[in-house]
C-alpha cells in the first residue's frame, strides 16, 4: 500500500472524491418537484430583494408621491398600478421584499443561534440545566407569538432594530425545543459515547458530533420560521407597529390600501400585495417540507 | 508472576429508576493480565455493558475500585482521566451507530490523534490514518467514504481503527460481532486476534454469544442479573461448568453438528427483577436446584478450584 | 417418494426490486421445496433474499418497488401469483402462516393478547368471540403461557414470551405451512432454546409443515429436515441434514461451516469466506460465489453452473462438480 510520506492530505482527496451527505440529500430534493418550486420561487424573491435597487431608486420610485397619477390601474407604465399617492406599487412590492427577507432572516439567524445554544446546552447536559432553561422557555411558549411581538414593539419602541429583536425573542423558545429534543435524540447514540472514550472535550462533542447530527430537525423549523416571521412583520405592519410608511412592506402596503378595500375598481392594491405574502408563505412552506422528505433517511 | 493489567474491586452500578434502584452491576470483582483475553457472557440486561462502560468512566461508577496499572480510576480528575483513555478504548456493538454518519473514514480515525495531538502536522496523521487502515484491512481508496456508504463488516473495521489509533493497551470489546453475518464475523474475529498478537493488547470480550467467547478467550466469565457468578479459564469453564446457570447457558448453545446430541437443560420461571432485588441468589427463581437457603442467602463468590469461581450456595450437593 | 406429498413448491421465482437507484435483483431462478409434514431450513446471509422469498409465499412483497418477474408457487397444487388478493387474505394466517423475527413489532401494543389470538379465531372460523376468547386460552397453554395471562398487553411479557405469544397466534388458524422468519433471533440463548423446543413439540403435535429461514446453522441442525443454501437469491445447494452437514459440497456451504468457532477446538483459527456479497444491483454474469471462492475456476465468472445431484435429494450448483466426482466425495471434503 501506498503510505508513503508523499501521499498528502489533498492528494487523496482528490484521488479518492466524496460523496457527502449533502449531495445525497441535494439527489433526493431534487426529485420533489413541487420542493424545487418552493426553492425556484424563494431563491427568486431574495434575489429581488437584493438587486432591488438597481432595479428601482428609493427616494424616486418607491416613496415620492405623485399626486397626479394616484390610484392608476394596471398599465403598461405601472405594471400593478399606483396607490393613494401615486407610488408605483410594483417598485414597493420589490422594495417590501427586502424588509420582509432581511429582517425575517436576521431575526431567524439571531434566534438560531441563540436558541440553538440554549437547545443543546439544556439537551446535553439534561438535568437542573435542561428545567431551568426549558421553564423559562415555557413561559415565553405560553404567550402567542404575534401577541408577544406586539407587547415588545409597544414597550421597546418603534424602530427596525427592536423589530429584529421582538422577532428574535418571539422566535427561539421554538429553536431551543426543537433543538433540544433532537440534541436529546443523538445524544444517546454509540458514536457519543464513541468520541467520549477517545478523550474529547464535553465542546467538541457538542460541535463536531451532537449539532452536525440533529441539524435535520432544526434546518426544516428554520424555514417554516422564516415563513412565519414574515407573516409576523406583516401583521406587526399592517397594526402599525412595524415598518412604518414611507418604508415599504407587504403588510404595511395592505394597511394603507385599508381604506380602499371595498372598492372593486382598487382590489389591484390588496390583491398585489397580498399575494406576495401569500406566494412567499407557501414557498418556505413547499421548500421546508421538501426538506423534511429529503434530510429523512427513512424514505432513502 | 502474573501481571495484572486491570483490578476491578466491588464494582457497583445503579440507576435511579421510578420503581426503584436498578442493580444493574452489582459487587463485581475480577483481574485481568496483561495480554490475555477475559471473556465476559451474559443474556440480555445481565449487566455486561454497563461493566464494560463502567470501567471505562463512560458510566460513573456507584461504587467500587477500578485499578489500572497500579492507578485507581475512579479517583482520577475530569482531565486526567482524558489523558487515561489512551491507554483503555472501547469496540462497540452496533456498527451502525458507533460512527459519526457526518464524518469520512480518515476523519473518524484521525480525530483522537487530532485530540491528543500526538503528531505534529496533518501529513504524518494521514500517514498513521492509512496505516492504520491497512492494518484492519481496510483499502486506501476508502479514506473520503462515509460510513452510510460501507457494509457492517467494514464499518466495524473502522470502528477498531479508532480505538487502535491512540495504541491503547486495554480494549474492552462490547459486541463487536453480533451484529455481523457469520462470514464477515469470522474475518473481523480473526483481525481481532492477530492485533492482539502483534500489538500485545488485552482485552475485555463481551458477548451473549458462547461459541465466539470460547474461541477467543483466555478466562471467562458469566454473569447473571448484575452479578458474576462464575469464572473460570476458558477450557475449564466449558468442561467443568459449576453454577447452575453455565450449565444451563452451555446446554442452550445450538450446535452446528448434527452428531452432537446433549441433554438441554431447559429453564422454567421467570427472571428475577433487577430493581431492588432480594436478597437471595439472583438465580433462585429459575434454578432447579433452589432450596429454601437459596432464597434467603445470597451466595458468596469464592475460589473452588484454583483459578475457578462460583457463587453457589448448594454447590457440590447435586 | 416426495413428489406426492409436496406441499409447496416454488419453480424458478425471479422478484426484483425496482427502484430510481437501480434494480435489486432479490430472488434469482429461485427453486424450493417443502413435503407435508417437513421443516426446511433456509440458510444464508443478510440480503440473501431469505425474507424476501417468506414474503413471496404469502404474496406480500412490497409492490412497488418489488415485481415478480416469472415462475410459479405452488401451495398444495395452486399458484399463489395467480390467486386474488381476496383468496390470499383466506389463505394467510389459516392455510400459510409467519412468525416474524421481531416478536416486539409484531404485537399491537393496545390490545390485551388474549384478543389478538381470538381475532384469527373469529375472522377464520367465524365462531363467537367467547368461544374465540376460550380457544384462545387453550394455545396460550400450549405455547407455555398460563390462560390467565391474556387479559395482559404485549408490553407486560418478556422478550420470550411475547415470541410465544407470536407463535401462538401464527397457529392458532391451524396453518400447513408456517414461515418462521429469524424466530429466535433476537432472543437470548436460554430463551431461544425453550422456544425451539417448544415450536419443535408443537409442530410434531400437529404435523404443520415449516419454512424455517435462518443464517444460524446450530438452529438447523437442531430442528430441520432438509436444508437449501441460498446465496444472492439462488439455492446453490439443497439436501437432508446429513447431506448437509457430512457431505458438504458446494463452496460457500463449507465456507459458512468454517466461520463457526468450534465448540471442540477453540485454538482453531477461523476460516472465514474472504469477500463481501456482491452487490443485487450488479451480479456477477457466473456463479454469483465466483469473487469470493477459493476454487473458482475460469469457467466460473462465465457461465452459471448446472445443478449436480449426489442422490435423489441432495444437489449442488457448482462448476466443480460432475456426475462422478460428486458422489465421491469431491474436491471438498471436510470430514
Amino acid at each position: 500500500m501506498a503510505n508513503t510520506g508523499n501521499s498528502s492530505v489533498s492528494d487523496l482527496q482528490k484521488k479518492y472524491k466524496k460523496s457527502g451527505m449533502s449531495r445525497q440529500v441535494w439527489r433526493r430534493f431534487k426529485r420533489n418537484k413541487t420542493a424545487m418550486l418552493g426553492l425556484i420561487i424563494i431563491t427568486l424573491i431574495v434575489i429581488m430583494a437584493v438587486i432591488a435597487p438597481l432595479i428601482y431608486d428609493y427616494n424616486e420610485d418607491v416613496i415620492k408621491q405623485n399626486i397626479k397619477e394616484k390610484l392608476q390601474a394596471p398599465s403598461a407604465k405601472h405594471i400593478l398600478g399606483t396607490d393613494h399617492v401615486g407610488r408605483d406599487v410594483l417598485a414597493r412590492i420589490i422594495w417590501g421584499a427586502r424588509a420582509s427577507v432581511f429582517i425575517g432572516l436576521a431575526a431567524v439567524a439571531l434566534a438560531f443561534i441563540v436558541g440553538g445554544a440554549l437547545g443543546s446546552i439544556a439537551g446535553y447536559y439534561g438535568g437542573r440545566v435542561d428545567g431551568i432553561i426549558m421553564r423559562i422557555m415555557d413561559i415565553f411558549l405560553a404567550i402567542p407569538g404575534t401577541l408577544f411581538a406586539i407587547t415588545l414593539m409597544a414597550a421597546l419602541g418603534k424602530s427596525i432594530p427592536n423589530l429584529v429583536i421582538a422577532l428574535t425573542i418571539s422566535t427561539i423558545p421554538g429553536f431551543a425545543r426543537i433543538v433540544r429534543s433532537s440534541v436529546l435524540i443523538v445524544r444517546d447514540v454509540d458514536y457519543i459515547e464513541a468520541a467520549k472514550a477517545i478523550g474529547c472535550k464535553n465542546s467538541r462533542i457538542i460541535f463536531q458530533h451532537v449539532l452536525p447530527n440533529s441539524l435535520a430537525p432544526v434546518i426544516v423549523h428554520t424555514t417554516l420560521s422564516v415563513a412565519t416571521v414574515i407573516l409576523t412583520i406583516a401583521g406587526l405592519s399592517y397594526l402599525g407597529l412595524g415598518i412604518s410608511a414611507p418604508m415599504p412592506e407587504w403588510g404595511q402596503m395592505l394597511a394603507e390600501a385599508r381604506n380602499y378595500i371595498i372598492n372593486p375598481k382598487y382590489t389591484y392594491l390588496t390583491l398585489f400585495p397580498g399575494l406576495s405574502i401569500m406566494i412567499t408563505i407557501l414557498a418556505l412552506n413547499l421548500l421546508g417540507d421538501g426538506l423534511r422528505d429529503a434530510l429523512d433517511p427513512r424514505l432513502k | 508472576m502474573t501481571d495484572t493489567l486491570l483490578e476491578v474491586k466491588g464494582l457497583k452500578k445503579y440507576f435511579n429508576t421510578p420503581r426503584g434502584q436498578l442493580h444493574a452491576v452489582d459487587d463485581v470483582s475480577f483481574t485481568i493480565e496483561r495480554g490475555k483475553t477475559l471473556g465476559i457472557v451474559g443474556e440480555s440486561g445481565c449487566g455486561k455493558s454497563t461493566t464494560g462502560r463502567a470501567i471505562l468512566r463512560l458510566l460513573e461508577p456507584t461504587a467500587g475500585e477500578i485499578i489500572f496499572e497500579g492507578q485507581n480510576i475512579e479517583e482520577l480528575s475530569d482531565n486526567t482521566m482524558r489523558e487515561m483513555r489512551r491507554d483503555m478504548q472501547i469496540i462497540f456493538q452496533d456498527p451502525f451507530s458507533s460512527l459519526n454518519p457526518r464524518k469520512t473514514v480518515s476523519q473518524t480515525i484521525m480525530e483522537p490523534m487530532q485530540i491528543f495531538n500526538l503528531y505534529n502536522s496533518k501529513e504524518e496523521c494521514m500517514e498513521h490514518v492509512l496505516h492504520l487502515m491497512e492494518l484492519v484491512g481496510l483499502a486506501e481508496r476508502l479514506v473520503n467514504t462515509y460510513p452510510h456508504e460501507l457494509d457492517g463488516g467494514r464499518r466495524q473495521r473502522i470502528g477498531i481503527a479508532r480505538a487502535l489509533a491512540l495504541e491503547p493497551k486495554f480494549i474492552v470489546c462490547d459486541e463487536p460481532v453480533s451484529a455481523l453475518d457469520v462470514s464477515i464475523q469470522a474475518q473481523i474475529l480473526n483481525l481481532m486476534k492477530e492485533l492482539q498478537n502483534q500489538l500485545g493488547l488485552t482485552y475485555m470480550f463481551i458477548t451473549h454469544d458462547l461459541s465466539v467467547v470460547n474461541h477467543f478467550s483466555d478466562d471467562i466469565g458469566v454473569m447473571y442479573l448484575g452479578k458474576l457468578i462464575e469464572k473460570a479459564p476458558a477450557d475449564e469453564l466449558f468442561e467443568h461448568p459449576m453454577h447452575p446457570y453455565t450449565q444451563a447457558l452451555l446446554s442452550a448453545i445450538p450446535v452446528p453438528d448434527i452428531h452432537y446430541k446433549t441433554e438441554r437443560v431447559l429453564l422454567k420461571g421467570e427472571i428475577t427483577s433487577p430493581i431492588e432485588p432480594p436478597k437471595a441468589c439472583r438465580f433462585a427463581a429459575r434454578c432447579r436446584y433452589a432450596t429454601e437457603q437459596c432464597h434467603n442467602e445470597d451466595p458468596e463468590f469464592r475460589e473452588v478450584t484454583p483459578g475457578h469461581f462460583v457463587s453457589c450456595l448448594r454447590l457440590g450437593e447435586f | 417418494m416426495e413428489q406426492k406429498d409436496v406441499l409447496l413448491d416454488i419453480k424458478d421465482l425471479v422478484v426484483e426490486f425496482r427502484t430510481d437507484d437501480g434494480v435489486t435483483h432479490a430472488l434469482n431462478h429461485l427453486d424450493l421445496q417443502i413435503n407435508k409434514g417437513e421443516t426446511l431450513g433456509l440458510v444464508g446471509e443478510t440480503g440473501a433474499g431469505k425474507t424476501t422469498t417468506g414474503l413471496s409465499i404469502l404474496k406480500l412483497v412490497p409492490s412497488p418497488p418489488g415485481v415478480t418477474v416469472q415462475g410459479s408457487i405452488m401451495f398444495d397444487g395452486e399458484d399463489i401469483r395467480e390467486q386474488s388478493e381476496k383468496v390470499m387474505m383466506t389463505l394467510r394466517g389459516s392455510e400459510i402462516s409467519m412468525i416474524f423475527q421481531d416478536p416486539m413489532t409484531s404485537l399491537n401494543p393496545v390490545h390485551v393478547i388474549e384478543d389478538q389470538i381470538a381475532e384469527v379465531y373469529e375472522y377464520h372460523q367465524k365462531v363467537s368471540h367467547e368461544k374465540a376468547v376460550e380457544k384462545a386460552h387453550e394455545i396460550l397453554e400450549l405455547v407455555g403461557i398460563p390462560a390467565d395471562r391474556g387479559k395482559e398487553y404485549p408490553h407486560q411479557f418478556s422478550g420470550g414470551m411475547k415470541q410465544r405469544v407470536v407463535i401462538a397466534i401464527a397457529l392458532a388458524g391451524n396453518p400447513r405451512l408456517l414461515i418462521a422468519d429469524e424466530p429466535t433471533t433476537a432472543l437470548d440463548v436460554t430463551i431461544q432454546a425453550q422456544v425451539l423446543e417448544m415450536m419443535k413439540d408443537l409442530r410434531n403435535k400437529f404435523g404443520t409443515s415449516m419454512l424455517m429461514i435462518t443464517h444460524d446453522l446450530g438452529i438447523v441442525a437442531d430442528i430441520c429436515d432438509k436444508v437449501s443454501i441460498i446465496y444472492a437469491g439462488h439455492v446453490v445447494e439443497h439436501g437432508n441434514l446429513e447431506d448437509i452437514f457430512d457431505h458438504t459440497r458446494h463452496p460457500y456451504t463449507e465456507g459458512l461451516f468454517n466461520s463457526l468457532p468450534n465448540l471442540n477446538d477453540r485454538k482453531a483459527m477461523l476460516k472465514p469466506i474472504r469477500g463481501l456479497m456482491p452487490d443485487p444491483t450488479q451480479l456477477p454474469p457466473g456463479c454469483p460465489f465466483a469473487p469470493r471462492c477459493d476454487y473458482a475456476m475460469d469457467c466460473c465468472s462465465k457461465s452459471k453452473p448446472k445443478r449436480v445431484y449426489r442422490n435423489d435429494e441432495h444437489y449442488v450448483e457448482c462448476h466443480l462438480y460432475n456426475e462422478q466426482n460428486i458422489k465421491e466425495g469431491g474436491v471438498i471434503n471436510r470430514d
